[in-house]
This record gives structure tokens, C-alpha cells and sequence, in this order.
């Protein structure tokens, strides 16, 4: 178990290293972290929720929606088709947010 | 009863009989009802946040039921209990079903508002399902009439991107509404965000409130109450009072007072004495208000 375990933390290590860590977004103190985050597309985004209220991660143009995000909550979002999204949380709607997804370079 | 020794009767009574006998507040409830001067019109409660479980309050259920038991214990039923919104925390099905549970142990007919976080995923119909309010508006608003009272129920909580929204359907539905009463008849708004820039750095406003307080400012005497913002917030423009209530979850901070609003979390007595819910009498077309904490 020890073993696998310290195989993925080396993994983790690696791809943060090679910058490929997986791309996240931090909730906390009422705000998106990073505001504006570029990505390629296909990659899976987490938004996590490290604050003591609830949020939601909700798209401008309604294409994703993470519901009700508890305390600690994680959702995770595949970001497919190029272009610039923009979300909000719906229980604070001065949190905004956006997600830049580009062509993946071959 | 003075303020002063209502206060203290309260604390006495909450500390002595309500939790070394964990009671549930029955008989603090009594005690308020037996000693108000006159007869209860309504109960206002608010912000139960039910399926909330951070430290500021792990038992959101169990506060809401010292609410419950303190209203059913008034020898004299109000002619209703309503609900300024936030009944759940995320709009989940099971914390739905868990504040029906607790609510429907009111003696008094309950009136049940949304609030932004009963409603989450733009989705009206698990509240619907749950609390509609009865004879309300294909909208969910809803008007009545009762004791001398015009009744309004105004909600300001749909509108995705803008908290704090009442729309032009509601306006409408409004000026129409407002057009058949007379000008000294006492009117009392319901709404869960305040309806006037109370503290629009937090959200604490209502973009197009002022349109609905323009349609009420030409009567007499128009009181507002409402939910959302956890705490007591008095404030009057013209003829129109508004008050905010405290929750039964748990308190948040004074406006301006942290770097945003949120949870506060107290010790449980501490707690118990910043959340709790409003009686209000009305007398010769006068509305009177108490709050009263759970402890």
C-alpha cells in the first residue's frame, strides 16, 4: 500500500515538475483562485471549495453547473470545446470566474 | 415587559430551565407569550440553513427545533409562522425533506419563502414541491389579506446572475396589487434579501428594490421583513420600516465589520443568544416587534 502511495506522490511530483499538474481552481474567501485560468482542451478541471460558506461554479452561458459545492466540496469539470468561459457562483454572484481553453500543441 | 427585564428573564429561563433540563424551550417560550403586553399576530422566523454542520453551528436541526417548540409553546397561536428563506443549505432533496419534517411540527400555518440557497441550480421545484405557498402566483409571490393587513410576499432570489432581483413580472404583479388598497391600510412586505441597499459591498441589496419601494412608499405605514444577512438590521425611508432577523442557523458578521460575510462562529451559549426568531403584534394597524433569542 506504502508502495503504490509513494508511487503516486512520485507520479504527482513529476507531472508538477513538467508543469503537467492538473489544472484547479481554489475557492476561498468569497473568491475563484485563479481568477482566470488557461487550460488545453480536454483537460479536466477541479474546483474545490475551501471555504466555511457554500458556492457553486456556474457557467455564463449555462453549459456547466456544479449545484450546491459544500465546505470541502470538489467538482470536477471536462472542458472539451475551445473558447472563454465565464462563471460565477449563484449564491454570490460578485464571485466571477474564467476558464481560457486552447488547442492542445501537438 | 421592559426590554431590559424581558432580556434577562429570557437569559434566566434559557440558562436555568431550557438546557441544564434539556428541554427544548418550552418553557421559555411560555413565559415570552405570558408576559407580552398584547396578542401575537405572527412569528418570523429565518436562515435554518438545515443540512449546514460547520463548527458555527453543527446542529442547524436541533436550533430550529428550540424555534419550533418555543412558538408551539405560546398559549395564543400566532395566525401564522412565516419563513424568510435559506430553509437548506444546498436545495438538497434530503435537507428538504428534513425541514418539512421540523416545520410541519408548527401548531401555526406556515408561509415559507426561498431563499438564494433554496433554489440552488436555478431550480424552483424541490421548494415548490416542499413550500409552496399557498394561492401564491404562478411566480411563487404571493398577496393576502388578514387582521387589517395587506400581506406581501416578494421574492427577490431567481434571477441566476444577480442576487437580489425582484424582475419586471413581479413589479408589474405589484403596481397592480397594490392599486386596490387603501392608503392607511397597514402593509407588510416578506422578501428574503433586504429589498434596499443595506450593504450592497456583500450583495445585502436588491438592484431593483427601489422600484417596488417607490409602488409602496404612498402608504401610511409599510413594514418590510426579511432574511438573508443573520442578524437584526432596523432602518426606516419615509413611511416604510424595514427589519431584518436574526437566523436560527448562526449569525454573520455586522456589515462592513469582517473581509466578508460568512459563519461566525460562537461558543454554543454565545450562539444560542445571536440566533432566534421575531413575534410581532399588531395593534390598532401598528405593528410591534420582539425579538427573542434561543438562549
Amino acid at each position: 500500500m506504502s508502495k503504490y502511495l509513494s508511487r503516486i506522490a512520485a507520479a504527482a511530483l513529476l507531472a508538477a515538475t513538467l508543469g503537467l499538474s492538473p489544472p484547479s481552481v481554489e475557492i476561498k474567501n468569497d473568491a475563484f483562485s485563479p481568477k482566470t485560468l488557461t487550460i488545453t482542451a480536454g483537460q479536466t478541471v477541479t474546483f474545490t471549495n475551501d471555504d466555511d460558506d457554500a458556492h457553486t461554479v456556474t457557467a455564463t452561458d449555462g453549459s456547466f453547473d456544479s449545484k450546491g459545492l459544500d465546505t470541502n466540496g470538489r467538482w470536477n469539470h471536462v472542458f472539451a470545446k475551445l473558447g472563454t468561459y465565464t462563471y460565477f457562483c449563484e449564491l454570490h454572484p460578485f464571485m466571477k470566474g474564467t476558464i481560457i481553453v486552447k488547442a492542445a500543441t501537438p | 415587559m421592559k426590554r431590559a427585564s424581558f432580556l434577562e428573564h429570557v437569559a434566566w429561563t434559557g440558562a436555568g430551565i431550557a438546557y441544564t433540563l434539556g428541554s427544548t424551550g418550552l418553557l421559555t417560550g411560555r413565559a415570552i407569550a405570558s408576559d407580552a403586553a398584547g396578542t401575537i399576530e405572527f412569528v418570523q422566523i429565518s436562515d435554518s440553513h438545515i443540512g449546514f454542520h460547520l463548527p458555527a453551528n453543527p446542529d442547524v436541526s436541533g436550533t430550529l427545533k428550540m424555534a419550533v417548540d418555543a412558538i408551539n409553546a405560546m398559549p395564543s397561536q400566532p395566525a401564522f409562522v412565516v419563513h424568510t428563506g435559506d430553509i437548506t443549505h444546498l436545495s438538497t432533496a434530503t435537507q428538504f425533506d428534513d425541514a418539512r419534517a421540523i416545520l410541519s411540527q408548527l401548531r401555526a400555518p406556515l408561509i415559507a419563502l426561498p431563499g438564494e440557497h433554496d433554489v440552488i441550480g436555478n431550480d424552483f421545484k424541490p421548494y415548490l414541491t416542499n413550500f409552496r405557498i399557498p394561492h401564491s402566483t404562478p411566480g411563487g409571490w404571493a398577496s393576502w389579506d388578514a387582521s387589517g393587513v395587506h400581506y406581501v410576499v416578494l421574492l427577490n432570489v431567481f434571477n441566476f446572475e444577480k442576487l437580489g432581483l425582484l424582475g419586471s413580472d413581479q413589479l408589474e404583479w405589484l403596481r397592480k396589487d397594490l392599486a386596490g388598497i387603501g392608503r392607511t391600510t397597514p402593509i407588510v412586505v416578506f422578501t428574503h434579501v433586504p429589498l434596499y441597499a443595506l450593504y450592497p459591498q456583500w450583495g445585502w441589496t436588491t438592484e431593483d428594490g427601489a422600484k417596488a419601494l417607490a409602488l409602496l412608499q404612498p402608504f401610511d405605514r409599510v413594514t418590510v421583513l426579511n432574511g438573508h444577512i443573520h442578524q437584526i438590521v432596523t432602518h426606516q425611508e419615509g413611511n416604510i420600516r424595514f427589519a431584518s432577523a436574526d437566523a436560527t442557523a448562526y449569525p454573520q458578521p455586522k456589515p462592513g465589520s469582517a473581509p466578508k460575510p460568512g459563519p461566525v462562529t460562537l461558543p454554543r451559549g454565545d450562539l444560542l443568544r445571536a440566533i432566534g426568531y421575531r413575534t410581532v403584534e399588531i395593534d390598532g394597524g401598528n405593528l410591534r416587534f420582539e425579538d427573542s433569542a434561543l438562549g
